[in-house]
C-alpha cells in the first residue's frame, strides 16, 4: 500500500512538473533547451572526469616531458594518444580540461552557495530586525556594491594570503577562492531577501507566529524564509556564471588555483605564455569550453528570470 | 539644492572614511609594517624604537586618524616591494590607465550607440540579430579571453598590432602620453577594445531598450504625424531623449572600467595602475593595495557625486523632491 501511495505521489509530482508553466516555457524555447543540454553535458563530463579522461593529469608518474607541447592529434604532427595535444608538462589537454572544468564548476557552485547563505541570512536579519542592525548591514552592502566584485575578490584574496603568509597555497587555494568570490557576491541576495522580508514580516501569518511566542530565529527560518526564496534561485543561476568567470579570471591573474591543480582559468594562463610560439591549443581549448559553459549558464539564468517573472507572462 | 549637495558630500565622505577604515585595517594588520621595513639582523630594541617612531604604539583610533590625514595629503607610505613612496609610483602609472580607460570609453560609446539605435529601429533585420548575438557573447566571454583571442588573431596571426606595452610615450610634464606617437596609438587599439567591449554591449542594450520605449511615446507619434522626416524624428526627437540614462550609465561605468583595467593590463602587460595593483596583491604589498583601494573609492564617490548633482541640475522633478 505504502509503495503504491509513494508511486502515486511521485507520479503526481512528475505530472505537476510537466503541467507547470515553467516546463511549458522551457519546451517552447529551443535556445533554452540547447543551453540546458550543453550545460548538462559539461556538468556530467566534469563530474565523471575520472572515468572519461584518457589520462590522469595529477598522476605525475604517468607524465613524460618527452610528450610536452604536442599539437592536437588530427593536425598530423601530434600523438594519437593525445586528442587535443599536451601542455608544457606533457599533460594531456583533454584530460586536464575535464579535470579543470570540475574544479571550475566546484569553485563556482561552492562560492555561489556560500554567497547565498551569507546573503540570505544577512538579508533576513536586516529585514526582520530592522533598526540599527538593518542600517549597518545595508550600508555595508551599499559601499560594497559600488566596487566591482573582481576588485573585492582580489583584495580579499591578497589579504588572506597576507595573513597566512602565503604558505600551503596549494592546499588552501580552493577555500581562499570560495571565500573571496563568496564575499564579493553576497550583496545582491541580501538586498533581494531583505526587501521581500520587509513585505512578509507584517503579514498575518508572521504576526500569528509572533503571537504564539515563537523565537524570532524560528519565525525567520521556518515561516519567512520559504516565502522569500523565489528570486534567490534566479540570482543564484545568473551568479553561477559570474562566479565561474570570476574564478577563471582570478586563476588567470595568477592568484587562483595553482598550476598543479589547474582550473580552466589556470590552463588559459599557462597556455597564454605559449601562444606566441604557436602552441595555441593549450589556451584555446579550455577557453572555448569556458566560454560555452558560461554562455549556457547565462542563457539558462535569463530564461529562468523571464519564466519566473509573472509580469512577462 | 545646496542642502542636497551638502548632504551628498557628507554621505560621500562617510563612504570614503569607511573604505579608509578597511584600508587601514589591512595596512595595519596584514603583515607587520616593522618587519617589512627592517632587515633580519635588526635587534629587538631597534625594532621597538622604529615602532615608536612610526607611531604604531599609539591608540588605534589615533593611528587611523594619522593614516587618513596622511592619505588625504597624498601620503600612502612606502611600498614594500619598491622601497619608494606609493604616491610617486601610483603617479607614474596612473596616466597609462586613465588613457586606456578614456579610449575604451570612447570606443564603447562610438560603437554602442549606433548599434543600439540600429537594433531598435530595425528590430527583425539580420544585422540586428547578429548585433544582439554578438552582444550576448560579449557579455559571456570573460574579458581576459577576449584579449587573448584578439592577440591570437591580430598579433600572432596577422601581425598587425603589438600585443604588449604602450609603444613610445611622450612626456608632457608629469603626464606621459602614448596617444601622440604612431606606435603608441597602435598599441592602445587591442587593449581598448578588450576593455570597452563589455561597456559597448551594455550601452547598446540600454540605447536599444530606451529607443524602443521612446518610439512608442506620443510625442514621437506626433512628430511623425506632423510629417517630419524619419531621420529627424529618430535622431532629433527619439535619440535625444534616450541620452540621459545613457550618459548616467556611461559615467557610472567609468569607475568600473578603471577597475576592470586590472585584467586588461595584465593580458597586454600595459604598464598602468591595475598591473601595479595585481603585482601588489601577489606580493602582499599592502601599502599599494590600500592606496589603490582608496584611489578607486575616491573615484567612484566623485563620479557618483557628479552624476547625482548633474541629475538635479537636469531634472527639475528631483529638485522639487529634495526641497
Amino acid at each position: 500500500m505504502s509503495t503504491d501511495y509513494q508511486t502515486n505521489e511521485a507520479k503526481s509530482l512528475l505530472r505537476r512538473v510537466l503541467d507547470s508553466d515553467i516546463w511549458y516555457s522551457f519546451k517552447k524555447s529551443k535556445v533554452t533547451m540547447v543551453a540546458a543540454g550543453v550545460a548538462l553535458i559539461i556538468f556530467l563530463a566534469a563530474l565523471l572526469a575520472p572515468l572519461l579522461a584518457p589520462h590522469n593529469p595529477f598522476d605525475l608518474a604517468s607524465l613524460s616531458l618527452m610528450d610536452s607541447l604536442l599539437p592536437p592529434s588530427w593536425t598530423g604532427m601530434g600523438d594519437p594518444r593525445y586528442l587535443l595535444g599536451t601542455d608544457d608538462q606533457g599533460r594531456d589537454v583533454l584530460s586536464t580540461i575535464l579535470y579543470g572544468s570540475r574544479i571550475s564548476i566546484a569553485v563556482g557552485l561552492a562560492s555561489v552557495a556560500f554567497a547565498a547563505v551569507l546573503g540570505i541570512t544577512l538579508g533576513l536579519v536586516a529585514g526582520y530586525m530592522g533598526g540599527a542592525v538593518d542600517a549597518v548591514i545595508m550600508r555595508v552592502a551599499d559601499v560594497q556594491l559600488s566596487f566591482p566584485a573582481i576588485l573585492i575578490a582580489l583584495l580579499i584574496d591578497g589579504t588572506i594570503s597576507g595573513l597566512t603568509g602565503g604558505v600551503n597555497r596549494e592546499e588552501t587555494a580552493f577555500t581562499v577562492l570560495v571565500i573571496s568570490i563568496g564575499l564579493s557576491f553576497w550583496v545582491q541576495y541580501a538586498r533581494t531577501v531583505r526587501s521581500s522580508t520587509l513585505v512578509e514580516r507584517d503579514k498575518e501569518y508572521v504576526q500569528a507566529a509572533r503571537l504564539i511566542g515563537l523565537h524570532p530565529f524560528l519565525i525567520m527560518l521556518r515561516h519567512v524564509l520559504p516565502n522569500v526564496m523565489g528570486p534567490v534561485l534566479v540570482i543564484a543561476t545568473i551568479n553561477l556564471a559570474l562566479a565561474i568567470i570570476t574564478e577563471a579570471t582570478l586563476s588567470f591573474l595568477g592568484v587562483g588555483m595553482p598550476s598543479t591543480q589547474p582550473s580552466l582559468g589556470t590552463m588559459i594562463r599557462i597556455g597564454n605564455d605559449f601562444l606566441f610560439s604557436g602552441e595555441w591549443w593549450i589556451t584555446l581549448f579550455p577557453g572555448a569550453l569556458l566560454a560555452v559553459l558560461v554562455l549556457a549558464v547565462n542563457l539558462l539564468g535569463d530564461w529562468l528570470r523571464d519564466a519566473l517573472n509573472p509580469k512577462l507572462r | 539644492m545646496i542642502a542636497f549637495v551638502i548632504r551628498r558630500i557628507i554621505q560621500s565622505i562617510i563612504v570614503i572614511m569607511v573604505v579608509g577604515l578597511v584600508a587601514f585595517v589591512m595596512f595595519r594588520f596584514v603583515g607587520d609594517p616593522v618587519n617589512q621595513m627592517v632587515g633580519l639582523e635588526t635587534s629587538i630594541a631597534d625594532r621597538e624604537l622604529l615602532r615608536e617612531q612610526l607611531g604604531l604604539n599609539q591608540p588605534l583610533i589615533v593611528q587611523y586618524w594619522h593614516f587618513i590625514s596622511n592619505a588625504a595629503q597624498g601620503d600612502f607610505g612606502t611600498s614594500y616591494q619598491y622601497r619608494r613612496p606609493v604616491s610617486e609610483i601610483l603617479g607614474e602609472r596612473l596616466p597609462a590607465t586613465l588613457e586606456l580607460a578614456l579610449v575604451s570609453a570612447i570606443f564603447a560609446i562610438a560603437a554602442g550607440i549606433p548599434m543600439g539605435v540600429y537594433t531598435a529601429l530595425y528590430r527583425d533585420s539580420v544585422l540586428s540579430n547578429i548585433f544582439l548575438t554578438v552582444s550576448l557573447i560579449g557579455i559571456s566571454l570573460p574579458s581576459f579571453l577576449v584579449g587573448i583571442l584578439l592577440i591570437f588573431i591580430f598579433s600572432v596571426h596577422l601581425q598587425w598590432l603589438p600585443s604588449f606595452g604602450r609603444g613610445e610615450v611622450v612626456d608632457l610634464g608629469w603626464w606621459s602620453t602614448g596617444l601622440l606617437t604612431a606606435t603608441g596609438l597602435k598599441a592602445i587599439i587591442l587593449p581598448a577594445i578588450t576593455l570597452g567591449l563589455f561597456q559597448m554591449t551594455l550601452i547598446m542594450r540600454l540605447v536599444r531598450s530606451e529607443m524602443m520605449e521612446v518610439l512608442r511615446t506620443d510625442f514621437v507619434k506626433f512628430a511623425k504625424a506632423r510629417g517630419l522626416k524619419t531621420r529627424v524624428v529618430h535622431f532629433g526627437h527619439a535619440l535625444k531623449n534616450t541620452m540621459i540614462p545613457v550618459i548616467t550609465i556611461t559615467g557610472l561605468q567609468f569607475g568600473s572600467i578603471i577597475a576592470f583595467a586590472i585584467i586588461t593590463e595584465t593580458v597586454f602587460q600595459w604598464p598602468g595602475s591595475g598591473l601595479l595593483f595585481l603585482q601588489a596583491v601577489q606580493n602582499v604589498d599592502v601599502p599599494i593595495m590600500a592606496a589603490y583601494l582608496l584611489m578607486i573609492a575616491f573615484l567612484f564617490v566623485l563620479i557618483n557625486l557628479i552624476v547625482d548633482v548633474l541629475y538635479v541640475v537636469v531634472d527639475p522633478r528631483i529638485r522639487l523632491e529634495g526641497s
